[in-house]
């Protein structure tokens, strides 16, 4: 059966008419053709998918589109300013090369600006404890968690 | 002049893409008019197929077509290496259909595909197509694959022996052993691993009658050898009407270096159903099932020493498992790139290796980070530190005796070490790790009723792949040379075309910091290209540590034809003799002159040779090379590992780790250190969490997904701490060494010397890997009832 699902996504209004089967994730890559946020396995288990609904890092392949209904959304797409410039977390991704194949990416940037919010001094403890829901196979999460500790003060000093 | 390029910790180009997700991965390439592919794999590990019924399926809405073997007649998934055994023989080589031929082999084995319009069409069609398998019995544990009875998974191999092959001199390493002192032996199985590449396979092929030509995105470490396998051996195309496309790849570690069945079929399906391009991107679950998995060994090793510690013989037997099929270069893994590394660091005289290398129904197994170079350096520092604590000698001063220390050094198993230093090495992470503080540390965990353990690990690689003569006289049916094109632009700035391919290493940026030094310009004036056979000449790939000093080297030779040729055209432009000018930091400057021009000029002049020597010199500026290297190059380091165990859960805790690595020189520290840290963390997944399995009798893959195979997270993990020590190799003009797959080679060595160290109290001396708690836990038991 064919449902419509309508959303805010990354500020802008979107409406998809799915399967009632069809995942959130799926409406982002193939509907809306928003290809950063990714797919890295079957099990809820590497937070490849990871966006924002409502504010909240959530998985998106592991929630059905229509639940999604009303929700904002925000994707990678979505995080860095108007003008192109990098939202801090993502810069601090950049300068502490907390990243290689970038594959994990999105999703661990999305995860680590919820995982911070409001924490300017989260310790290298909280912080690899916040990432159980992520999985890289590149960077060994050193320079991860490098990042998003710098992610976290730069955000703190943004506001 | 500007700040040095080369050692600098220049943020990476690629990286804003990546963060505002801008990549393109295969699976985000979307074609007009694709359909999508879904397969229908073998639920059993070893079947003859009697029957597929596909009238079902086909009447599904949206399906298109249905493919199986007896539809897809081509050539056989090729294997790129040749091994010869120890009779003269070439390896036992039987075919490798990309769709399932009368038999399947494995649990997960293609046995037809299904064309659909849209993917859950696609996948739910598959489920309808009937297959009719006879069940044959299974040969899953590779000790037993040979065992008289055993069934034959393949006509050509009848007592599933791909090779029996062997390196070395017999003779004077068991006259070595007669003589010994002591000898060391210690039994080892190097657990078997599932790459597992965030990103999952993906492919998108498409065949255009317009001009009879195909176009495959696929995620690929080397695409030109991905069109050159395809085109040749499997479907029998001109190499110049497939264009291979690698995109951003999400990770790679071995697993995407070889040609695919998936890959082949989708090519080959598009043009069967008219031209539409068809795309399949496999789930976690056939990645599980369908990648090609790593390592799998099972080995006996024996070390004799003499009375003051030194090394006489290293005397190695090794079983490998192949799985169910030749992946494309499955067998010069456990030979080629395994034994060849048997002398480590050391100067041991005699050495002897036989590698039985053994067919079974399971996955392929092929080249995983590190790539037999991984399972040597376990054999190699797991024993030697067995020595050192049977003999009582400290494992650090057990090494230095007997360390090779003059270079170059021909070991007894064909290599020939240009250059290292490993005692510089050895005593940097001495340091770094505060070795001297560990009794202290012990104590303090010993109190919290915890027990501590600290592990060496000094590891050798050869990376740098290869001679492609020596390459040729082993059996590589390839060369292994790298191509680099660099297209100087009228107005000055550079695109350069590498053969090598990025998937998470930096290249757009390690190369660019290369060519911009070079040329004395700034970084931004010069592009990577690299991952697309329409534009890059000719490519090997990326694998084995090699991108830089193989692939760097080819552009570095293409950088100084650009020099050569720019400087007789400024030489013409300034009137004087070619033998006159220098090129410095962007300028070409006649010497003993202020007369100079700068690279843009001279780059003008040549798209715009009004004032040129035409009937000299051609117009354009724009050169390629092809660099072959004349040796491999030799990564070397020591790693030290300490772990904390909790002898009431069997939980192994990694409290410290360090790593001093000699990579020669270094062109980024701050890639080369997310090299070393990504690396580590696969050899500490490796020694502690991850292990595949399958159902001994069944064959069904018992770690099939993320809740079952368990991968190294963030809290597994410590931070490094990390350091370099430099000698340059000395045959390629860079001085590089490569340091991609050193952390996966030295960790889990490191490792479980640190946990046998911690339960050495209870004279455990082993384990097998990964030390899950439970292993830990059920060997403290046993030596606990065996001391009662
Ligand atoms: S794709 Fe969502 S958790 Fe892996
Ligand atoms: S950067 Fe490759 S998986 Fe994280």
């Amino acid at each position: 059966m064919t449902i419509n699902v309508s959303m805010q996504v990354n500020g802008k209004a979107a409406s998809v008419n799915v399967e009632e089967r069809t995942l959130l994730v799926t409406v982002l890559r193939e509907e809306l053709r928003l290809t950063g946020t990714h797919v890295g396995c079957d099990t809820a288990q590497c937070g490849a998918c990871t966006v924002h609904m409502n504010g909240k890092a959530v998985k998106s392949c592991s929630m059905l589109a229509m639940q999604a209904e009303g929700a904002q959304i925000l994707t990678i797409e979505g995080v860095a300013h108007a003008d192109g410039s990098l939202h801090p977390m993502q810069a601090a991704f950049k300068e502490h090369h907390g990243l290689q194949c970038g594959f994990c990416t999105p999703g661990m940037v999305m995860n680590a600006i919820d995982l911070v919010q409001g924490r300017p001094n989260i310790t290298e403890e909280e912080i690899r404890h916040g990432l159980e829901g992520n999985l890289c196979r590149c960077t060994g999460y050193h320079n991860i968690v490098k990042s998003i500790a710098a992610g976290a003060k730069a955000m703190a000093s943004a506001k | 002049m500007n700040a040095p390029l080369i050692g600098a910790r220049v943020a990476r180009k690629e990286d804003y893409r990546f963060l505002t997700g801008a990549g393109q991965y295969t699976d985000d390439v979307n074609l007009p008019h694709q359909t999508y592919a879904a397969f229908v794999r073998s639920p059993h590990a070893h079947a003859k197929l009697k029957r597929i019924q596909t009238s079902k399926a086909k009447q599904h809405p949206g399906v298109l077509a249905i493919f199986t073997g007896e539809d897809m007649q081509v050539g056989s998934l090729p294997c790129g290496w040749l091994i010869t055994d120890v009779h003269g023989q070439p390896m036992k080589e039987p075919p490798h259909p990309p769709l399932a031929q009368g038999k399947v082999r494995h649990v997960g084995d293609q046995v037809a595909v299904v064309i659909a319009e849209t993917l859950s069409a696609a996948r739910d069609a598959a489920e309808l197509v009937e297959v009719e398998y006879e069940v044959l019995p299974a040969v899953i544990d590779m000790a037993k694959a040979t065992a008289a009875g055993a069934p034959a998974i393949h006509d050509a191999a009848p007592d599933n022996t791909c090779y029996v092959w062997a390196l070395g001199d017999q003779s004077a390493c068991d006259e070595a052993f007669k003589k010994a002192a002591h000898v060391t032996r210690l039994n080892l199985v190097n657990n078997r691993l599932i790459p597992n590449a965030i990103e999952p396979r993906a492919v998108n092929g498409s065949y255009s009658r317009g001009d009879d030509s195909y176009t495959l995105y696929v995620s690929s470490q080397n695409p030109h050898v991905e069109r050159l396998l395809m085109t040749a051996f499997v479907l029998g195309l001109p190499e110049h009407k497939v264009r291979v496309v690698a995109p951003d790849v999400g990770g790679g570690f071995g697993s995407k270096i070889y040609l695919y069945a998936e890959d082949v079929v989708v090519t080959w399906a598009s043009k069967q159903i008219g031209g539409r391009p068809v795309k399949w991107t496999g789930d976690r679950s056939e990645s599980f099932l369908s990648d090609a998995h790593g390592r799998d060994h099972i080995t006996q090793a024996e070390l004799a020493l003499d009375k003051d510690g030194k090394f006489l013989a290293l005397r190695v037997h090794t079983t490998a498992n192949m799985g169910a099929y030749l992946s494309t270069f499955a067998s010069c893994i456990p030979t080629i790139l395994y034994a060849t590394l048997l002398a480590g660091q050391y100067a041991t005289p005699a050495i002897y290796c036989e590698v039985k290398a053994v067919f079974t129904n399971t996955a392929p197994v092929d080249a995983y980070r590190g790539a037999g170079r991984p399972e040597a350096a376990y054999v190699v520092e797991r024993i030697v530190e067995t020595a050192a604590r049977e003999l009582k000698i400290d494992p650090a001063e057990l090494r230095r005796r007997n360390f090779v220390r003059n270079f170059p050094y021909q070991t007894p198993v064909a290599l020939t070490y240009d250059t290292g230093d490993f005692q510089a090495t050895l005593d940097g992470a001495i340091q770094l790790s505060d070795v001297a503080g560990f009794a202290q540390r012990r104590k303090a965990s010993e109190a919290a009723g915890k027990l501590r353990g600290l592990g060496y690990a000094a590891y050798i690689e050869a990376c740098g792949l290869a001679p492609s003569n020596i390459a040729g006289a082993l059996g590589a049916r390839a060369g292994l040379f790298e191509a680099g094109e660099v297209r100087v632009h009228p107005t000055g700035s550079v695109t350069v075309f590498t053969g090598s391919h990025s998937h998470g290493q930096g290249h757009e940026t390690t190369f660019a910091q290369v060519v911009a030094d070079r040329l004395g310009m700034p970084i931004e004036n010069v592009d990577i290209v690299h991952g697309d056979t329409s534009k890059v000449v000719f490519g090997m790939g990326t694998y084995g540590s090699r991108s830089l000093s193989v692939g760097g080297t080819a552009i570095v030779k293409a950088l100084d034809k650009i020099i050569a040729k720019g400087k007789k055209i400024a030489a013409h432009l300034m009137e004087a003799a070619e033998a006159d000018i220098d090129y410095d930091s962007g300028v070409f400057k006649v010497s003993g002159t202020d007369k100079q021009k700068t690279f843009g000029e001279v780059a003008f002049a040549a798209y715009v040779p009004h004032n040129y020597p035409l009937d000299k010199l051609e117009p354009g500026l724009n050169e390629n090379a092809f660099y072959d290297p004349t040796n491999f190059t030799y990564p070397s380091g020591t790693y030290i590992c300490e772990v904390e165990v909790d002898p009431d859960t069997g939980t192994v805790r990694v409290d410290r780790f360090t790593a001093v690595d000699d990579f020669g020189k270094i062109v980024n520290p701050m890639i080369v250190e997310g090299q070393v840290h990504g690396g580590v963390t696969q050899g500490i997944g490796q020694a502690l969490l991850e292990g595949c399995h399958y159902d001994t009798e069944t064959g069904q893959l018992i770690t099939g997904s993320f809740m079952d195979y368990a991968m190294p997270r963030a809290e597994d993990v410590p931070s490094y701490a990390l350091a370099t020590r430099e000698t340059p190799c000395t045959h390629n003009p860079l001085g590089v060494k490569g340091c991609g797959e050193a952390g996966a080679i030295g960790a889990p060595a490191a490792l479980m010397n640190a946990i046998t160290d911690a339960l050495s109290i209870y004279g455990i001396q082993d384990l097998p890997m990964p030390a899950s708690p439970q292993t830990v836990w059920k060997a403290i038991r046993a030596a606990q009832q065996k001391a009662a």
